[in-house]
Formats: C-alpha cells, structure tokens, sequence
C-alpha cells in the first residue's frame, strides 16, 4: 500500500491532495510516520523506529499507527488497492 | 539520551477558512491550576469528577458587584439566591460578605435559618409556601414577597389566627421589552393586577407592605430591560405614596444578570456579549435617581443576583475515560463528567478545557458524558486536543445551578472542594455513597427475599 504520488506535503505539515483539491494538517509525528510509509515501512517497523526516539509504550503506540492510517484511508490518500 | 514527549499522530481536513459546526481553528488554553492547586492533585486526593469552588473568586465578584452598585446609589441590600447554589460553606461566605438570603422554598428557608441567616434577614420568594412556611415567616418577621390572590388571601388569615403584623411585598411582573415575558409570577403591571394587589394590601391592618419586588428573567443580555422595570416599580411606588402617602421602603430586582458562558446557538461567545456590572449599575440606578420617588425617601435597593455571582468559581474536573472514533471517522471522547453532573449544559456550551500543558494538534471533537445513555453530550462539536486516557479536563464557569439541580443518576454525586482564602482546599460536600443512598429506601417485608 502507497501513498498517493500527486500528494505533495511541505514542512510545516501541510498536505495537498492534487486531485480532489482537499488540504490537510499533519502533526509532527503524523509527519514522520507518514514519510516512513512513503518509504514503504510496515507499521512494525514504524512503531521500532518511533520508540527509539519518543517514550512511548508499544502497545498504545500501535494502535495510534493504526488510528492514523485508518485516518489517512479514509481521506483516501493511499493508491487504491491492486493498482 | 532521553527520549522525546510523544504526541500521538494526527491528520485534519482543512476546510477554507469558513467555521464550520467544530469553530474556527484556534488553540485550547489548558488550565493546569486553581487558585495554585494542581487539578491533577486535587483529583488524586478528591477523587474525579470533582466539583472546585473558589472561596477567592466568590467574594471578588461579590466585592465588584457591590462597587459597581454603591457608587452609583446609596442604599444597597444583596440577598443571596439559595436556589443558585445553596451549600452552606458558599451561602456562609454571601453572609459574611453581608449578604441575605432569599429563598423560595420551606427547604430553603430552613437552610438559611440553620446556616444562622436572623429571620428578619430573609427573603422569602415563589409561588410554593404552605401554610406551614408563611406560619413560621411571620413568627420570624421575614419578608414576604407575595406571589398571587389565594396567597395574599392565606396570608391574611394566618396573621389574624397569629394575631400578628407581617412584612410584605409584592412581586410584579411586566413587559419590559424581551422575550419571552415572565408572567407566570406575582402580579401583572401592564392590566393592572400589581395596583390591585397594592390596594388589598394597604386596607390590611395585619399586612406592612414594605416593598416591591421584580424578576424580569433570567441570563437578561441588555441592562435596558432593568431600566424599564426599575422605572415601572418606582412608578408604582409613587403612586402608592400619593394615595396612601405610605412609603415603600425598598425596591428589589431580582436576579437575571448574564454570566459569561456561551449559551447554545449563541454567534458570539458569552465572555464578549455579556454586560458587565456597571452597565447594569448604571441602568438601575440611574432609573431610580431619576423617579419621581421623593429624594430624602429613596428606598433600599435589594439585588437577588445569582448566577452571575457564582457561576465563575465553580469549576468541574473530570478525567477522560477514552478516544474512540465514531463510525463517520470522527473522533470522540468519553469523559467522567456527565449531564447528570452538569445540568446546565442543557443550555450551555461549556468551555472545556485541557488540564495538562503541551499540546499543540486540534481535532474536531465530539465530548460525551459516561452515563449509558444517548442524550449524555457534554460538547457534541469542538475542537480540542488529543487528551489520552487518564489524563484530566476542566470545565470552568460552572458555579450557578449545578451543584442545585445535580442529578443522583447512575452514580454518586462527587465531592465539592471550596479552595479557601489561604489557598487550601476544604470539603465542603462529601460524595455520596452505597450507604447514604441506600438510607432512604424502604423495601417491604415480602419483597426482602428472593431466589434466582
Ligand atoms: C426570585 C428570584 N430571584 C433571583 C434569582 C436568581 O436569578 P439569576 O441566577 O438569574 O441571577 C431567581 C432565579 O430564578 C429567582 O427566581
């Protein structure tokens, strides 16, 4: 699963969505969560990299992984499945 | 290396700018203390939800009320509305400031005389007084404001069985330009009805009428009103002197003066459209100075102010039991604190607000109640922080009529904690428990055992 190729996001955290016109605020560690699944991270290996760096307890962290993509499936700003 | 503070991630729609039903985007302003006590602790030592009540915030605002009404007319009385909140500790710091107490109820009476209000101090209000009550207000030379004929009619006749004087006045009601007009109380100005009762009351030997009374409503957002009611009562005032050449000795408002919370469907915030004490001040007094009433016979003027008393120094601390997001990916928060806790949310939207510092991200948010029942929304669109589990919110500006019309439902009722002027916090209403709800239920002998 993919991020959306004409999603642009800028520094600050802001995110386009070129096709619908529909713009977004993504928070620090939505950010850095979000480049990880650009990079074609599994959440698995996202909740690692996250709890090396920020305290944060596993479990909980996996379900606000969780939380998040679901978030970002519902903006559909994932590639739709099997293209 | 230390680890960094973890904020979970967040991904909001931005919608162009036009508010929508959630608020413009804007920052929460978390309220960590009150009065220098950590909610956090009070919490671990009160218990949550926990009802706060800020001894310093009560006699401020009485203090400013006071001033903005002294420095325009002489003659100033507060009566202490028990219905708005009738803890003892916070009655007993309205008496201490000064204040009487005015009550529309037995129960309320009984309260004020137990708290040691002299009879002769108390107001007494509404439509319900027994025979019982009216009785014991005599006895007592209380004020008694008078609500319709069969009243003034049963007044008349336990005064005669008492062989003795009681103090009088009336409550009148009038158009003073709102919405709705509250006519169901006392007497009417506009038909005639208050000249009326005046008249009865003036060819009753047993009966002083001492004053004029007026509750135009409640959460009044404009001082004219009390302009126009102030200006009628003083008028029916002169026009008892001239016939009777009886002088009325105090004139009293009521209460209705707005608080600075938001009511539902509101465009602007309370805090911006809320008048403040002067404005009300000057419209009352300046009504008065100006009557006809003769000069060296103004009369008192009594204020029944309640929630725009009180309703600053009651906070509600709660503790959030969960996130979870509803079916259309909204997200939503169960709180401890319910609508059986906050009655006036029925009106309200009450500012919440975060008692933890640090957060940055807003998420259009639905805020429910815990009680297992749908009506039980605390704030059904407001934007607010991701408060995780355990963590705890404030609700401000909830002094006036929730710890009266509280519901007993589902739960105990929480503590109430007054911080004190030395900063310290008292329990000044215990929660309840199994034991003491349990005190008052009765159950016959053949339904006492069973078996399953
Ligand atoms: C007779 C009377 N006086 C005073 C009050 C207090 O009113 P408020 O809280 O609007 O100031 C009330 C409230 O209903 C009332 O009925």
């Amino acid at each position: 699963m993919s991020i959306k190729s004409n999603i642009a996001i800028s520094d600050s955290g802001f995110l386009f969505d070129a096709n619908t016109g529909d713009s977004y605020t993504v928070n620090k560690t939505g950010q850095v969560i979000l480049a990880m699944i650009k990079e074609g991270k599994e959440n698995e290996e996202i909740a690692k990299k996250i709890m090396e760096e920020y305290d944060v307890e596993k479990s909980m962290l996996i379900h606000y992984i969780d939380d998040f993509v679901n978030m970002l499936k519902r903006y559909e700003l994932f590639e739709a499945e099997g293209e | 290396m230390e680890k960094k503070k973890f904020e979970r991630p967040l991904i909001t729609r931005i919608k162009a700018g036009v508010p929508d039903k959630y608020g413009m985007k804007s920052q929460i302003k978390p309220l960590t203390h009150i009065d220098n006590n950590l909610v956090a602790d009070l919490i671990k030592e009160f218990g949550s939800p926990l009802y706060i009540i800020s001894e310093k915030t009560i006699r401020n605002t009485y203090q400013s009320v006071l001033r903005a009404f002294t420095t325009r007319y002489p003659k100033v009385q507060m009566a202490w509305s028990y219905k708005t909140n009738y803890l003892n500790a916070v009655c007993n710091v309205y008496h201490q400031e000064g204040s009487w107490a005015e009550v529309v109820s037995g129960f309320e009476y009984q309260k004020a005389i137990a708290n040691g209000v002299p009879g002769s101090n108390i107001i007494f209000n509404g439509p319900d007084k027994s025979d019982e009550d009216l009785t014991i207000a005599v006895e007592n030379g209380s004020y008694i404001h008078l609500d319709h004929f069969d009243e003034l009619h049963a007044l008349i006749a336990i005064t005669e069985k008492l062989k003795k004087k009681a103090k009088v006045a009336i409550r009148v009601n009038m158009d003073t330009g709102i919405y709705p007009q509250w006519d169901r109380f006392g007497f009417n100005y506009e038909n005639g009805e208050a000249w009326s009762a005046i008249n009865k009351i003036m060819t009753q030997p047993n009966l002083d009428l001492l004053g004029l009374h007026t509750h135009i409503g409640t959460y009044i957002m404009s001082p004219m009103p009390y302009s126009v009611a102030t200006s009628k009562l003083a008028e029916l005032a002169v026009k008892t002197f001239r016939k009777f050449n009886h002088y009325i000795k105090y004139i009293d408002m009521g209460g209705g003066f707005a608080s600075k919370n938001t009511l539902k469907g509101a465009y602007l915030p309370g805090s911006d459209t809320c008048p403040s004490f002067d404005e009300y001040a000057e419209a009352i007094s300046q009504a008065l100075n100006n009557s006809d009433i003769q000069y060296d016979k103004m009369p008192t003027l009594i204020l029944e102010t309640g929630r725009a008393l009180i309703d600053d120094a009651g906070y509600l601390l709660g503790t959030v039991l969960a996130n979870k997001r509803l079916a259309d990916g909204r997200r939503s928060m169960i709180i401890d604190i319910g609508i059986n806790n906050l009655f006036t949310s029925f009106w309200y939207e009450h500012t919440i607000m975060p008692a933890q510092e640090q957060y940055t991200d807003m998420d259009d948010t639905t805020i429910y109640g815990p009680l297992c029942m749908n009506i039980d929304v605390i704030r059904s669109a407001v934007q607010f922080p991701v408060i995780e589990k355990g963590e705890h919110v404030v609700i401000p500006r909830i002094g006036a009529y929730n710890m009266t019309q509280w519901l007993q439902f589902i739960t105990y009722r929480p503590k109430v904690v007054m911080i004190g002027m030395d900063g310290k916090p008292y329990i000044v209403r215990e929660n309840e428990n199994h034991e003491t709800m349990n005190a008052l239920d009765r159950v016959p002998e053949h339904l006492r055992k069973f078996t399953l």
